[in-house]
């Protein structure tokens, strides 16, 4: 490897540097970059010709003048050194050691821009995870191998939720744990610290990896890292057959460092500033969970990120559940009232979640338990609404009752404790236990046999039509 | 002599390079990796091209070469079953050869060359006879329910100068030989390449007169869609454009079914490749794996290929057209192929227009769309491509650019509503801002086949519900007691409908499916309810008594309980339940006597 060093740099502004009179160099190459005091700077080539080349710094061009920097192109893509010894690490977002010890040493490297998966080669995720977590597992299902993102907004507790989902998440009739990814992007010294302590106080820290990018690291890492820890999780998954969670937060910061270098590199915005290919470039990573045929392990992605002013159409979550295979929406509202965790059903979904649940994978009645519940409670909160309106008292017996409903679902079915840890068939039962508040004829989703099984008061006095009015 | 030329710039998927005598559309290869791309403009003695595989770690100063063809597909037998990519690489074979990644520089042939097909001559082609680009050559059985008609190629005509016996022949065989009009020996096979920019021609249009059949209520009975027409699915994320391609894929009465996943995600496709050679064709009872065909670029596959996609799906739909086959293409989704325009045209650095889209947006849209409809085709009677287009509006945004260029362009729009799908009303179609410019057209085929009164009870339905729209705004004001008795049973019969009828799964085994006549007596049957339990309540009835029987929780069951072949059964049960209402009837009417 002939490693070319240049001092020919034209324009240094906004992140990019322009080197002439290099021919040859690759599209993609990493780049070093040394300043007049010898510091070393990092860069990739985003644009080359035979004229001049365009190279991307993450740290930055303050500081850089066009006679003293030297360049170098290091004839390879971005890669990461893989070995079983990344488990119980910390990376930056160049995959370059960040706890203080020693670099990876393998002779194993990957480029973190990997091809895409051939569809052909992918398997349909189905195996589903318990969380303990009721709103998850009940209602939006996760499966292995899919990719399900948590919608939150500053001050909700998504850190909260997912290191939950962290220590709780497992195959029911299995012990085996996850091997655990952590991508932190631009997250605050606090947040950071908040994952590492609950990694090592769970006892896992020896199964995870962990990249972070802190606030006040440079942005641009903020692009390559998701691709590190994807590259790395690859390994996990499809080289060590291991079933992989990766945590990824937050997106939000790794889009807004997207649409700081779109911009400075010109390119033509699409919405909010972002470039139009935000989409397909969250896809490249959002795309890298799943199932592969013929291999043991599995990658289960949960990205979070934080909706800017609680906007679900903002571009970011907007373009991430237009990709991921569904999404958890957490609500003010809730959190607001003292539910934890405050998951907002209505806009929930988890789209693999068919395929998981059910006869011989959860429970015979779960998917209809599960849609039955969204329709009453969607129907209860047309009621709340109305009550807001024209006062409770004013409403009907059966209105009343779903009024009831609504207050017993987010009370006790989404409301849980940070540590409860329930499991599908508690979730089912409680489930039951909240449908019983209704009458049979009002639960059109479930069917009759279900009913006669788990139905509190089937075929008891609630057969029979619902009270007449109180009088008044 | 192939043209050879060198890489001067890369810019992401756009490279710059200079190749005499190339031309605009050819096909080139280019760097030591050998990279697909397409020139999409010259200047001077520079090309533009754009790359269908990442360009990471190519350099300036590599070889190109020109290929001298434009972007085409292989069109013969062995299409139907498979799965290719973008620019028709078969991916399964790659799978098979290469692992887990689509690697980059390699192109196998897209239709295999070692399978034998039987081969039926024509019987009344004769050599020595003229023949021209659509006569059909023979046939060849291409899977158990599709039979594929080897047509000349469109580009050939001539003097036929012989034909194969039947037989067995691999695809690289001659079928045929024919003298065109400046001497020269065409060699046919039994597939041929077209370019997939250009429409394959076609004898002259003709009017769609049937309604594509879906087995879904709210898309056959509500608001149909013609063989041969052009619709739009637009919806939120989440919202249920997939799944209802999927189920028109799986459920509607095509020949041929092409689906291109084109900027979606890698599990649909999968979920159609796992289900689909499990569920057998309502119409034939075969595979429906055996006449349905995927285009795959999905989103993180390289994003100039997905431009190409919609283009290779609707080059194979037109080629089983001209075989006289009723094609039903799905694009899922057109707003990532436009996305896959916008980012070209970026790079180019050509003006935007709106939210980034260049200015011919608008144009390429409708040409696209115009390569639906029914034709005559030259030897093979009529065929038909059915066009259905998801769109994926920014935040659920109708007025954006790519959906409200379509709506200007399709006869059919099943929009799809967030606040449906959040209260799990699927499919989430809302049934005021969808529309079908052929309501009439199919009410002819409705009306002689299944029940004359179809079009009268569709317009009931639809006015009931909107009725039931703006009493609901009622209550929501001023709370239900300002409605008359009347008026609420408008509401019990609007939510029968949309329970009853509208609301499908496509989840459950029996209700995924409902055959035209079970799509009419289910209606028919709420319908017959509702006016009856009107009568009622006019005779005095409190409208609490009938809401409450315990018939109309089963009435919204029934769709899940009886099969499209169990009409008896749900006549019977129809049966049952108007003779409740009618002791009813007869309760009160005694009562009234007595009273009076
Ligand atoms: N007819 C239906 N029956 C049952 N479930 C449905 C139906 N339609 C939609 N759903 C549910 O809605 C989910 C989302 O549907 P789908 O994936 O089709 O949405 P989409 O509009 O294509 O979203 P995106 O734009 O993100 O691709 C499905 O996973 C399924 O759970
Ligand atoms: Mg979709």
């Amino acid at each position: 490897m002939s490693a070319k060093e240049y001092r020919t740099v034209s324009a240094a502004r906004g992140g990019l540097l322009t080197v002439s009179q290099v021919p040859g160099i690759a599209f993609g190459d990493r780049v070093e970059i040394r300043d007049s005091q010898g510091r070393k700077r990092n860069g990739q080539v985003i644009r080359s010709s035979s004229i001049e080349v365009l190279i991307q710094v993450f740290e930055g061009t303050d500081h850089l003048d066009l006679e003293n920097t030297w360049v170098r192109f290091l004839d390879t893509p971005l890669e990461i050194s893989l070995s079983p010894e990344i488990l119980g690490r910390v990376f930056n977002g160049l995959g370059e050691p960040k706890d203080g010890r020693p670099p990876v040493v393998s002779r194993l490297h990957r480029s973190i821009n990997a091809n895409a998966f051939n569809p052909a080669a992918r398997t349909y995720p189905k195996e589903f995870i318990q969380t303990g977590i009721s709103t998850i597992d009940g209602l939006n299902s996760l499966v292995r191998g899919q990719k399900l993102p948590i919608f939150s907004a500053s001050g909700l507790p998504h850190n909260r939720l997912a290191a939950q989902i962290v220590r709780q998440a497992k195959l029911p009739d299995e012990e085996s744990h996850f091997s655990i990814v952590f991508a932190a992007m631009g997250v605050s010294y606090s947040d950071a610290r908040f994952f590492q302590e609950e990694f090592a106080s769970s006892g896992v820290l020896g199964n995870v990896v962990m990249f972070i990018n802190m606030a006040d690291d440079p942005p641009v890492e903020r692009l390559t890292l998701p691709r590190m820890a994807l590259t790395a999780a690859e390994y996990l998954a499809f080289d060590l057959d291991r079933h992989v969670l990766v945590v990824m937060t937050d997106i939000t910061h790794y889009a807004e460092a997207l649409r700081e270098v779109a911009t400075a590199k010109g390119d033509v915005p699409a919405r909010k500033g972002y470039p139009g290919y935000l989409y397909s470039d969250l896809a490249e990573i959002y795309e890298r969970s799943g199932r592969i045929k013929d291999r043991h392990g599995s990658i289960t992605l949960v990205p979070v990120l934080s909706m800017p002013s609680d906007d679900i159409t903002h571009p970011i979550p907007d373009l991430t559940g237009y990709i991921t295979e569904g999404q958890i929406v957490l609500s003010r509202e809730l959190h607001n009232q003292g539910v934890y965790p405050p998951v907002h059903i209505s806009p929930s979904l988890s789209r693999l979640m068919k395929d998981g649940i059910g006869k011989d994978f959860t429970r015979e009645d779960h998917p209809h338990v599960s849609n039955q519940l969204y329709a009453l409670y969607a129907r209860a909160l047309e009621t709340r609404n109305l009550a807001s309106i024209i006062g409770a008292d004013e409403l009907s017996a059966r209105d009343q009752r779903y009024l009831k409903f609504a207050d017993a679902f987010e009370k006790r079915f989404v409301a849980q404790g940070e540590d409860e840890d329930r499991s599908i068939v508690e979730t089912l039962n409680l489930a039951w236990e909240l449908l019983s508040l209704l009458p049979t004829t009002a639960l059109t989703r479930v069917t009759e046999t279900e009913m006669a099984k788990y139905h509190r008061h089937a075929g008891s006095e609630l057969q029979q039509p619902v009270q007449k009015e109180p009088p008044a | 002599m192939t043209k050879q030329g060198i890489i001067k710039d890369i810019n992401g998927p756009i490279v710059t390079i200079t190749l005499p005598g190339v031309a605009n559309g050819e096909q080139v290869k280019i760097g030591e990796l050998g990279l697909y791309g397409e020139v999409i403009s010259l200047q001077g003695s520079e090309a533009l091209v754009q790359i269908y595989e990442s360009t990471e770690m190519v350099r300036p100063g590599e070889p190109v070469e020109g290929l001298s063809h434009p972007l085409s597909v292989e069109l013969g037998p062995g299409l139907m079953g498979g799965i290719f990519d973008g620019v028709q690489r078969p991916l399964e074979k790659m799978f098979l050869q290469a692992g887990d990644q689509i690697p980059r520089g390699v192109s196998p042939d897209a239709l295999d060359r070692e399978s034998q097909w039987t081969f039926t001559p024509t019987e009344s082609l004769e050599p020595n006879t003229q023949v021209s680009g659509g006569i059909q050559l023979g046939s060849v059985q291409e899977t158990e329910s599709v039979l594929h008609r080897i047509l000349v190629p469109p580009d050939v005509s001539g003097e036929l100068i012989e034909i194969a016996p039947e037989g067995d022949y691999s695809l690289d065989q001659t079928i045929a030989r024919v003298r065109t009009a400046d001497g020269e020996i065409r060699r046919l096979k039994l597939f041929h390449r077209w370019p997939v920019r250009q429409p394959r021609p076609y004898l002259h249009r003709d009017h769609s007169s049937e309604p594509l059949i879906t087995g879904q209520r709210i898309l056959d009975t509500f608001f149909p869609l013609l063989k041969g027409g052009k619709g739009a699915v637009p919806g939120p994320f989440g919202a249920g454009k997939t799944m209802v391609q999927h189920q028109v894929a799986r459920w509607s009465n095509a020949d041929i079914v092409i689906y291109v996943g084109c900027g979606e995600r890698g599990n649909e496709l999968v979920d159609v490749l796992d289900s689909f050679p499990k569920l057998k064709d309502p119409y034939t009872g075969r595979s429906l794996m055996e006449r349905t065909l995927l285009v795959a670029n999905t989103s993180n596959m390289p994003v100039v290929a997905r431009e190409a996609s919609i283009y290779v799906g609707i080059t194979i739909a037109e080629y089983y057209r001209d075989q006289g086959h009723d094609v039903v293409m799905l694009a899922d989704s057109t707003s990532r192929w436009a996305e896959a325009l916008r980012e070209v045209s970026g790079r180019l650095g050509q003006m935007p227009v709106e939210e980034g889209y260049p200015a011919y947006l608008a144009s390429r849209l409708s040409a696209f769309y115009e390569r639906a409809g029914r034709v005559e085709t030259h030897d093979c009677g009529k065929g038909s491509v059915s066009l259905i287009g998801a769109v994926s509006p920014p935040g659920g945004d109708f007025s954006e650019p790519v959906t409200s260029h379509t709506k200007e362009i399709i006869q059919t729009f099943w929009a799809l509503s967030k606040e449906l799908a959040d209260a799990r009303h699927y499919p989430a179609i809302d049934w005021v801002d969808s529309f079908s410019a052929d309501v009439s057209t199919a009410a002819i085929w409705w009306h002689e086949q299944v029940d004359r009164n179809w079009e009268k009870r569709r317009g009931q339905a639809l006015s009931m519900l909107a009725r039931d729209a703006e009493l609901s705004r009622i209550v929501n004001l001023v709370g239900p007691e300002a409605l008359s008795s009347a008026q609420r049973w408008i509401l019990e019969g609007a939510a029968l409908i949309k329970e009853g009828v509208l609301q499908q799964s496509a989840l459950d085994p029996v209700d995924t499916f409902s055959s035209p006549e079970k799509q009419f007596l289910l209606l028919d049957t709420l319908l017959t309810i509702y006016d009856q339990g009107a009568d009622l309540i006019e005779l005095g009835v409190p409208v609490q008594e009938l809401s409450d029987l315990p018939i109309l929780a089963k009435l919204r069951r029934c769709k899940e309980v009886y099969d499209s072949d169990q009409l008896d059964q749900l006549r019977e049960f129809r049966q049952q339940a108007i003779k409740i209402f009618e002791s009813i009837r007869s309760e009160y009417a005694q009562r009234g006597e007595q009273t009076s």
